[in-house]
């Protein structure tokens, strides 16, 4: 992205000393037998070489999570998934390296080149080694590095961070270092006890981020967990944490537009959001993990739970997403607006193409008094895809003066395809004001003629119209985002038209 | 050479012929009208010479340039000078007419290996044409033709064919719609883009069009054939006699 050679540049200037986060070697063997048990559990907490209060957390939530059965209720299908057939820790495998840029899958390639990436910044994402007598090998490596791995960019932006008092590190370091902090939030957004999946991820999580932002504090630049896109073995069960403590602020960026691939088809992240009084988070994602071949076969299971807590009065918590990868979407950001005045946003641009499954959509759930949200849908569905919206905005008995808005739209590209959009909506009060309204539309072959007509070929028109369609959410994204959004967009819709 | 040869095009869609041997050759430089009843295949030919899918073509060619017009995409079409403007322009929400307009025009300049124009560049050039039609410069930043009146799309389609400059231009009941001052602002637009270079096929019904748009060829149309063609005096006598007799004449 954008910020590669800058980052490099910061990065090379870092004593490499400064890289002390060598935790992982503490244990001499790597993986984690196959499958799940309290071993497993004790085993990734010993890597982590977590405090007790931790393994004996996550060993709660593994005993809960023997006794929970797998949802079914989303519009998804897929085979039945053995859970003791995965590996549910690997230590991090240094990246293979590749001695040309040649070496690197043309496709991905061919993707980079639409996304606009040059290739020297390829090379470094694709951790292509310099020849013998190129550059200095030992300031790449850290280059290459600094791309990939949290640990060392968060230090390059640390001595900014700290100065205003943001914590930005990773979960499992937060853990060691901040455990009052960690202990006090982690699990209160998203109780162990949750979700199926959010239960297995609160008993192997490997990885993820941690953000506090203290009092009165606006973060000074927007957090991104592109630094980290290929840090190992965190995309498989993802833990984040976000706490933005009174009158603060802070935009967090997940994801990547570059393609993403994963051993891993399990997925299972848990983010948790926390604003206290008058405080703001706006959390952004692309996914773009890998979405399967040609035939619907691979891609991954991506099942994410999502929410936020609008913990103080006047607080704000909104969730942009641009959904483009996996083989199937489960996944819901929500907002509890528990705070009398407090806001919740979800802005959100659903692509499926191919054989993709997406159910997807998010919970408002109004409990303070005067709490407002708004939800943006924008499902696009094309090939032989299913895109379900499924959204749920209830305001309890004390939640007088609740306000929702909803517009879910759908637009379908050919006709094997579908969108459905499945609202619930609970108000247990007479003051809740809750609007919705839904469209479905498909874009027509008049449509399309006008463009080519114009001069536009066929995709370049699928993508302009479909990129018309998403305006008004791409328009929430943080500036640079959304023009590799866009792309984005008409690249997963190639091949979408006869 | 002609511009434009059309030739025996016979034309069907799901098992109906619409177009039944038509022939047409259009020089550079000329306008050519084209006239004809409800039905008789006009918008139909347009359709075909640029390229809408969708049509069966049993026989017939196609030269633009000398060069087979019916082998190439729509788009391949446009970058090689063919514009059509719609009886019905499309709504396209969320895509600024301005966004809209340089995608187009730089697909077209890329499709030619020219270079793109810079913003700079082209939104000047985008707005000395607004201005010239009377088109605001709020109108182009909203969504393509979303929410403009009648008039206001026609004249959107001119803004088009005056910034693409393309050396084939079919409006199609470009006149249908608008008022008498709308028709005045868009025959004007029309006529500034005459040139020797240039040919228009003009579709129409109504002989007021051409008095604001001298045609140099004026054909009628029938049955999917031209069935009559003369000078613009030919429009004169077709209002006062009307279609029937021409629909026998084959
Ligand atoms: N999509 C279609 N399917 C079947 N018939 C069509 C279709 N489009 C046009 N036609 C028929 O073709 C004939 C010519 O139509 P058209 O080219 O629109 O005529 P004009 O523009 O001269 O009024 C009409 O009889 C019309 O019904
Ligand atoms: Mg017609």
């Amino acid at each position: 992205m954008v910020a590669v050679p800058e980052t490099v540049e910061r990065v090379r200037r870092i004593d490499v000393d400064q890289y002390r986060y060598g935790f992982e070697t503490l244990i001499e063997s790597d993986k984690a037998p196959k499958g799940l048990s309290e071993d497993t559990v004790r085993f990734i907490s010993a890597k982590k070489n977590e405090p007790a209060w931790m393994l004996e957390w996550r060993l709660e939530a593994y005993r809960r999570w023997l006794t929970m059965t797998e949802p079914t209720w989303a519009r998804v299908n897929y085979p039945k998934i053995d859970y003791q057939d995965i590996y549910y820790y690997a230590a991090p495998k240094p990246k293979k390296t590749l001695s040309s840029i040649d070496e690197i899958d043309p496709e991905i390639l061919k993707t980079y080149e639409k996304l606009g990436i040059p290739l020297r910044e390829v090379a470094i994402l694709e951790g292509v080694e310099p020849p013998p007598g190129g550059e200095p090998s030992a300031n790449r490596k850290i280059a290459v590095d600094a791309v990939f791995d949290s640990v060392s960019v968060a230090t390059t932006f640390q001595k900014e961070l700290k100065a205003a008092g943001v914590i930005f590190m990773p979960i499992s370091e937060a853990i060691r270092e901040h455990p009052e902090l960690v202990q006090k939030y982690l699990g209160t957004v998203v109780p162990t006890s949750d979700n199926y999946f959010a239960t297995l991820n609160s008993a192997v999580f490997s990885d993820g981020s941690f953000v506090y932002v203290p009092p009165g504090v606006r973060c000074p630049m927007e957090l991104s967990t592109y630094f980290r896109i290929n840090e190992r073995n965190t995309g498989q069960f993802e833990r984040t944490l976000i706490i933005a403590d009174k009158g603060s602020y802070v935009s967090y960026l997940e994801g990547c537009t570059a393609p993403q691939r994963d051993e891993n088809q399990l997925h299972a992240a848990v983010v948790e959001l926390v604003t206290l009084d008058d405080a703001e988070i706006k959390y952004s994602t692309v996914q773009n993990w890998y979405p399967g071949n040609s035939e619907g076969k691979g891609g991954i299971y991506n099942f994410v739970t999502k929410r936020g807590d609008c913990r103080g009065r006047n607080s704000k918590i909104s969730w942009t997403q641009v959904e483009t990868g996996s083989a199937i979407t489960w996944k819901y950001p929500s907002c509890i607006l528990r705070g009398d005045n407090s806001s919740g946003e979800f802005y959100s641009i659903a692509i499926s193409n191919g054989f993709q499954q997406v159910d997807s959509g998010t919970k408002m759930i109004h409990l303070g008094k005067n709490t407002s949200s708004r939800i943006i849908s924008k499902g696009i569905a094309a090939g032989k895809s299913q895109n379900t919206y499924r959204g749920l905005v209830s305001a309890h008995r004390k939640a007088t003066g609740a306000r929702n808005y909803t517009a879910c739209d759908s637009l379908l590209i050919g006709d094997k395809c579908g969108a459905h959009t499945v609202p619930y909506v609970e108000a247990k009060n007479f003051s809740a004001t809750f609007e919705h309204e839904a469209t479905t539309s498909k874009i027509s072959e008049d449509v399309l003629f006008y463009c080519i007509q114009r001069g536009l070929s066929q995709e370049e028109a699928v993508g302009l119209v479909v990129n018309g369609f998403a305006k008004d959410v791409l328009q929430k994204l943080p500036m640079e985002f959304a023009v590799e959004a866009q792309k984005l967009i008409s690249i997963s819709l190639e091949g979408s038209v006869g | 050479m002609a511009l434009l040869e059309v030739r025996d095009l016979h034309v069907g869609i799901e098992d109906c012929e619409i177009l039944r041997g038509l022939d047409l050759t259009v020089n550079a430089g000329e306008v050519h009208a084209i006239m004809g009843p409800n039905g008789s295949g006009k918008s139909t030919l347009s359709r075909v010479i640029s390229g809408k899918p969708g049509y069966q073509v049993s026989a017939g060619q196609i030269l633009f340039k000398d060069e087979d017009l019916l082998a190439m995409e729509a788009d391949e079409r446009a970058a090689k000078g063919v514009f059509l403007a719609f009886q019905y322009p499309v709504e396209i929400p969320g895509v600024t007419t301005m966004n809209f307009l340089r995608a187009a025009l730089n697909a077209q300049r890329k499709a030619r290996a020219q270079m793109e124009f810079s913003t700079p560049d082209f939104m000047k050039r985008v707005r000395e044409v607004a201005k010239s039609l009377n088109i605001p410069q709020g109108m182009l930043k909203r969504g393509l033709n979303v929410g403009y009146s009648g008039g206001e799309k026609k004249r959107n389609e001119i803004l088009q064919m005056a910034l693409f400059e393309p050396s084939l231009c079919i409006l199609d009941e470009i006149d249908s719609g608008l008022d008498i001052d709308a028709l005045r602002i868009v025959a004007g637009g029309i006529n500034a883009l005459r040139s020797p270079e240039r040919a228009m096929i003009v579709i129409t019904h109504y002989r007021r069009l051409l008095d604001h748009i001298v045609p140099d060829v004026v054909h009628v149309m029938s049955k999917g054939q031209v069935r009559k063609s003369g000078g613009k005096e030919l429009a004169l006598e077709l209002e006062a006699r009307g279609y029937a007799q021409f629909e026998d004449a084959a």
